[in-house]
């Protein structure tokens, strides 16, 4: 009897954790409807059925309680969200959510008649999580674009899913070129790609600052092997020696792996990947005497790196699609008013979220006019495309008949301070704009 | 679920057998128990048709069919009743919002891994801690072999020219589902031939390390000869082809004018995808059914109960093992297959430690051996999963945005840290989930027979260990 | 119970029989001190000259597969510093070992969830210093950034120490007698529960779930040994201050360790319930409180392990336990679980091939492997080990039991 209890108790814990979940914000009151539903379903079952039937209606109600209030009046149209909210990249990605959320309410959260909504998703940096998300995206008909994502890992199989569905998708920060070379009608970025910026860096560092030989180390993701690969290809052709080129999905141990790099000898290190990891290494390196200049991508561009590799990021330079909000004049302004509304520091990707949500809220207030109402997805997706010369935070943007930007920009930075603080102000060492590569 | 017939429960010997499923049995019994489960379809049904996107109302389809499941009455009423949920009431609510497909096709690939892995831990009591390695086999297999990766063999990940020919064509996805259950077989028999050995808790380690190994080939494997593209995965992978008719014209068009949404090419596959999935669930329920009365299910228990006396007996230890690695792994590879076909992508994260252990969550939930149980566990996990902690995340960061405060400690829903969000958590709802029901209810929600009775013979907590290698579940093995 | 925890050299290879009489041995307490010192300087000697030879001869083998690069050099001028990365990877793996093999003998009972102890006590070290340095300032002089160290590490044990009795009050008690299956999941459950506990904890509090550890002391300060020439220049083969301490205090633990199971009659309680539950019983020995005490002492010497990674590597995660204690239990496991001297010799031989692994792989194969097959190695190790010596190098004969 005492196990019967036990687990008794458990399914009512259950049945409320679901019922605390369905409930609408504080606004809806349930709790009229709840009883009356629970009258209604106690007749048909048999008296202690009565009981079960009584823990669930009121979840019940308060579950479908709450779409109804949105969808059924269609008055409301979503723009979704989805980056990682949570696990080792979320700085990046709450900046971006963030962004969107503040681009929204400077919008005014109307388009016409209809109140505009962001529904955040957080994909957890992980494909599976990704998908499964996009399904749920794509499921809700009110949802007519995307904002997302910040991994290309991720972007890519979801985006298959928006492709199905019609579904406009605006990338703040996916640099990978498969994201774009489908040729989905529906999937856009507004940063440049990693064949550039592989390029890019590859092209600094020698022409620039003259480096002869260097060792790459990626973290195997999709992004950080793919940038270290155009890095590789493109310092190949430039005659720069590559040393080795290591994967590894060490997260605190990189000892063996620096001792082959002190043996090689390399000019420099290039590092594609994430800050969290690399910003581990590096100090490692240093710690065991290695002192040649560290080299990385957009990866590395969150003000986290310096706390995890303190000293030794001092002179770090990195190269990213996301200018530093100092680059551009109504950044500065942006990046006050973001402080103010989240109480957060400002991360460069932020306004790319805020860019890549405006361009999804003018792309959707064009196909309202034109529908006189409610659009459809492939409209949204169409006017999404066809946005010419936005002037964002970020600069002008005009997107090619793949999605990537006409002219792209490419930033090249040097970390000037080991105090996390100052991270918006690394010095911008070389700005090119280059047009997004023709196949 | 169908398959099992609640015999132990429709009888009144059910008294003694304090757990709820008999008083939800006892309630349902009598005529009144199909009309009210009638009803309550009907009422889910409908209100799930206003209301596509609910979650409780989601949950409380699926629920349905565990009520199904426990009505006492003839097999033939509770399968035509299930059938109809799974193949008419779904899909039917899948028009309106596709995730239930998504929901419906995920339930049913983990639910075939789970009885996979059920025949290897419950049936043959050996603990296999890296089961989604052939469920990679099986995906991977399809990925190289249906998509562009043969023209890549040479080339960096990431850096080829995308080529528009596949070396394949779309309709050899059939027969490399049998080629996804022959190589999953054996990679199952590559790891059982070496820890045939090996005991228990040996066996769980080495196991895991096999699933590791298999993740990080894959994530390695793409030099010196690129073969799985590395951690960029595999994309686009090809689906079967279907015949024009499904994919366009009259039908997409009238069931876009009965849901009110644009049912297009994408949307017809999830339809696709989503029964495919159950047939092959529905196919793995029936097989581990009659395997588990079988001659070689009988094998398998009797080593998992003692392997001496079984030897004794003339079971021949070695092949009836190897046979369980098999067949467990066949049916994973088989979804493998699907599963990538689905998602056109493949990438060495899905085949992570975690899903290896939430795969044996489901199968412990459940109840291990229990075929039933096992379905149950996986559309529990499954559905806590993609979808409560997912939506959970969702509610609380609409509350995050707006100014309400938390009640009880008065702080502002805004000031609260993303990093907390549920769908973080799984690991400590799996993890609390493992050992409350071990500690309560080691045989698992719908237990099977067998082990009910071994679990509660003797309730002597402090029995010292060197008796209980009697008892044994898993003392397989040793030489 | 077959498989005591057995710590004297001798005996460890010897095949007494699993019903022999618990032996009555008088000890004298600096040969229990000295022998173990005697074994580590052995096993350290012998594992590092094994793997040197074994990757000079493969370097030999292979120096005709690549002219870009005298393979043999690189070998040899890479070795000294791979020996010593290793050593040290190796001494770390030998403290958690320790904390498996000890649970492994009395209880025959695979402690899944240790590697998150570890983890709970580097964050326990790690927390403890950054709030020292939030609330004094962590400049302090050599002396006593050492003594901070000490502390550290000393909180790290406490915490881990209660962590693991507390786990095994909660998670496994109830579960003994039960059917081995069952607090083997239990164990998983606990390791999957603690991760998220703690990230969790850090994320309630911090925001974020990582910590770095804080950079104070010496260090962080090289001792260069020697230096080797190549080509134009000289490559110092040097050792940090923080890894000489790491290895300091994993031998003064070992040897400790050693010193309380062989010469204490704790150690004689704790070698007897190993032995035989119900007789121990009989004896007036308290079984539960001498198996709360083994997870106690294991629990502590993971905490002291997770401190020591967190300062070598320089930061603290809630997973960052996980694949740590997977290869601490496969180096148990080679050296013969349940088996303190295994435990140590079997730490020392995975470090030794993992760094050698990681640095050589990439040389050797000319970059068609590298150092992410190093896992898949330890994996292969542990498999061959288990199929072809079920019973580790040094354990006897009797471990795998029908």
């Amino acid at each position: 009897m005492r196990k019967l209890t036990v687990l008794m108790s458990l399914v009512m814990v259950f049945a409320l954790l679901l019922a605390g979940c369905g409930a609408p914000p504080p606004s809806a009151a349930p709790a009229e409807a709840a009883p009356a539903e629970a009258a209604a379903e106690a007749p048909a079952a048999e008296a202690p059925a009565a009981e079960a039937a009584a823990t669930e209606a009121p979840a019940e109600e308060a579950a479908a309680e709450a779409p109804a209030a949105d969808a059924a009046s269609g008055t409301v149209i979503k723009v979704a969200s989805q980056t990682p909210l949570s696990g080792p990249q979320s700085s990046l990605g709450t900046a971006i959510k963030n962004g969107a959320q503040l681009a929204l309410e400077q919008y005014g959260g109307k388009i016409g008649d209809f109140t505009v909504e962001l529904a955040p998703f957080d994909d957890q940096a992980t494909p599976d999580i990704g998908v499964a998300n996009a399904k749920q995206i794509v499921g809700d008909p009110s949802i007519l674009c995307v904002d997302g994502h910040l991994n290309s890992g991720v972007m890519i199989p979801s985006s298959e899913e928006y492709h199905n569905a019609g579904l406009a998708a605006v990338s703040p920060a996916n640099t990978n070129p498969t994201v774009t070379d489908r040729g989905y009608p529906e999937v856009n970025r507004i940063v440049g790609r990693d064949d550039v910026q592989g390029v890019v860096g590859a092209q600094y560092a020698f022409n620039e600052l003259g480096l002869k030989s260097v060792y790459i180390i990626h973290d195997k993701t999709s992004y950080g092997q793919g940038v270290a690969e155009f890095f590789r290809t493109e310092a190949g052709n430039l005659g720069m020696d590559v040393l080795g080129f290591e994967g590894t999905e060490e997260q605190s141990n990189f000892d063996s792996i620096i001792t082959p790099i002190i043996a090689a000898n390399p000019d420099m290190v290039y590092f594609g990947g994430i800050y969290s990891q690399g910003g581990v290494l590096l100090r490692q390196m240093r710690e065991k005497g290695l002192n040649v200049p560290f080299m990385g991508a957009d990866g590395l561009d969150s003000s986290e790196f310096v706390n995890l590799a303190g000293d030794a990021a001092v002179d770090v330079i990195f190269t990213t699609t996301s200018v530093p909000a100092s680059a551009f004049p109504r950044a500065a302004e942006l990046q006050v008013q973001y402080e103010e509304r989240f109480g957060e520091q400002f991360q460069s990707y932020a306004a790319y979220g805020y860019d890549a949500m405006y361009i999804c809220l003018e792309g959707i207030a064009r196909a309202v006019e034109t529908a006189g109402g409610m659009p459809t997805r492939a409209e949204v997706a169409t006017e999404v495309r066809a946005t010419t010369d936005f002037d964002g935070i970020t600069g002008m943007k005009t997107f090619n008949d793949i999605g990537d930007l006409t002219v792209a920009q490419y930033v090249v930075l040097r970390v000037t301070s080991a105090d996390a603080e100052k991270w918006g102000e690394n010095e911008v060492v070389q700005v090119l704009d280059i047009p997004a590569p023709t196949k | 679920m169908s398959e099992q017939p609640g015999k132990s429960s429709g009888s009144k010997s059910t008294k003694r057998d304090l757990s709820d499923e008999g008083l939800i049995t006892r309630l349902l019994a009598g005529p009144l128990g199909p009309i009210f489960v009638i009803g309550y379809l009907a009422v889910v049904t409908f209100l799930l048709y206003r209301e596509p996107r609910a979650l409780l109302l989601r949950f409380l389809l699926f629920a349905g069919l565990l009520l199904i499941y426990y009505m006492p009455h003839k097999a033939w009423l509770k399968l035509l009743l299930a059938g109809v949920t799974v193949v008419a009431i779904i899909p039917a609510v899948g028009l309106k919002n596709p995730f239930l497909l998504e929901i419906g096709f995920q339930v049913a690939t983990f639910a075939t891994l789970a009885l996979g892995l059920n025949i290897v831990v419950g049936f043959a009591g050996l603990l296999d801690l890296g089961y989604v390695a052939f469920f990679a086999v099986g995906a991977y297999l399809w990925a190289i072999f249906g998509s562009q990766q043969l023209w890549q063999l040479h080339s960096s990940p990431g850096t080829a020219t995308v080529y528009n020919v596949f070396p394949l064509g779309a309709w050899w996805f059939w027969p490399f589902l049998i080629f996804g259950i022959t190589a999953a077989a054996g990679a199952g028999m590559l790891l059982g031939t070496p820890v045939l050995r090996l005991r228990g808790d040996y066996l769980a380690i080495v196991t895991l390390g096999f699933g590791e190994v298999i993740r990080v080939l894959a994530n390695n494997l793409d030099k010196p000869i690129n073969l799985t593209n590395g951690p960029q995965g595999i994309t686009p992978i090809q689906r079967p082809p279907l015949p024009d008719f499904i994919l366009h014209g009259a039908l997409p068009n009238w069931l876009s004018q009965v849901s009110g949404r644009t049912i297009g090419e994408g949307d017809m596959y999830a339809f696709f995808f989503y029964f495919l999935a159950v047939v092959w669930l529905v196919f793995t329920i029936a097989f581990a059914g009659r395997l588990e009365n079988s001659r070689l299910g009988r094998s398998w228990t009797a080593i998992r109960e003692d392997d001496v006396a079984a030897v004794a007996m003339g079971v021949p230890l070695r092949r009836t093992k190897l046979t369980a690695f098999a067949i467990g792994a066949a049916f994973s590879g088989a979804m493998g297959v699907i599963y990538a076909a689905n998602r056109t992508f493949v990438s060495p994260e899905t085949f992570s430690l975690t899903q290896s252990i939430s795969v044996l969550v489901m199968v412990i939930l459940g109840g291990l051996g229990s075929i039933p149980g096992v379905v149950l566990g996986a559309a529990i996990v499954t559905m806590l999963n993609i979808d409560v902690l997912q939506t959970l995340s969702l509610q609380l960061s609409s509350l995050r945005q707006g100014t309400g405060m938390i009640p009880l400690i008065g702080v502002p829903w805004a000031e609260l840290p993303t990093q907390l969000d549920p769908a973080r958590y799984q690991r400590l709802v799996f993890g609390l989930l493992l050992i409350i029901m071990m500690i309560f209810r080691p045989e698992g929600i719908i237990p099977s027979r067998r082990r009910k009775l071994e679990l509660h013979e003797d309730d002597d907590p402090l029995a010292p260990p060197a008796d209980s290698e009697n008892v044994l579940i898993t003392s397989t093995g040793g030489d | 119970m077959t498989n005591p925890i057995d710590a004297g050299g001798a005996a460890a290879v010897s095949t007494m029989p699993a019903s022999a009489p618990l032996r009555v041995r008088r000890t004298n307490p600096i040969k229990e001190i000295l022998r173990p010192l005697g074994q580590l300087l052995i096993f350290v000697l012998g594992s590092s000259i094994v793997m040197a030879l074994i990757t000079v001869a493969l370097a030999l083998i292979l120096r005709p597969t690549r002219d870009d690069m005298d393979m043999l050099q690189i070998t040899l001028i890479l070795l000294p510093q791979v020996l010593i990365d290793g050593l040290v990877l190796g001494f770390m793996y030998a403290t958690i070992a320790l904390g498996y093999t000890m649970v492994y003998g009395v209880l025959e009972f695979i402690n899944f969830a240790h590697g998150e102890i570890f983890m709970f006590g580097a964050f326990a070290g790690v927390e403890l210093l950054l709030w020292i340095e939030r609330t004094n300032g962590l400049d302090v002089g050599n002396l006593a950034a050492y003594g901070l160290i000490i502390v550290a590490i000393i909180v790290g044990m406490v915490i881990s120490g209660l962590l693991a009795i507390t786990t095994e009050r909660l998670a496994y008690r109830p579960l003994r007698g039960a059917p081995r299956l069952i607090p083997l999941i239990s164990a998983i459950g606990v390791s999957f529960f603690l991760q998220d506990m703690m990230r969790f904890m850090q994320s309630a509090i911090n925001g974020d779930f990582y910590r770095t550890f804080p950079d104070f002391g010496p260090f962080g300060k090289r001792i260069t040994l020697f230096s080797m020439p190549l080509d134009d220049r000289t490559i110092d083969i040097a050792i940090q201050v923080k890894s000489l301490i790491i290895i300091i205090v994993a031998i003064i633990m070992l040897v400790g360790l050693n010193y309380l199971v062989n010469a204490t009659r704790l150690g004689k309680a704790i070698r007897s319930v190993a032995q035989d539950q119900r007789t121990s019983s009989l004896m007036g020995i308290n079984v539960n409180r001498i198996i709360a005490l083994t997870f106690l002492i294991g629990g502590a010497l993971g905490g002291a392990a997770g401190v020591l990674f967190a300062f070598k590597f320089t930061r603290a995660d809630p997973y960052m336990g996980f694949l740590p204690g997977l290869k601490a239990f496969t180096a148990a496991v080679l050296g013969g679980i349940g088996n303190i001297t295994g435990a140590m010799l079997g730490g020392i031989v995975l470090g030794l091939l993992e760094s050698f692994a990681a640095a050589y792989l990439s040389i050797f194969t000319n970059g068609a492997m590298g150092a992410e097959y190093k896992d898949i190695l330890a994996f292969a190790i542990l498999i061959l080990i288990l199929v072809f010596r079920p019973s580790g190098l040094l354990g006897s004969k009797t471990t795998q039991k029908a």
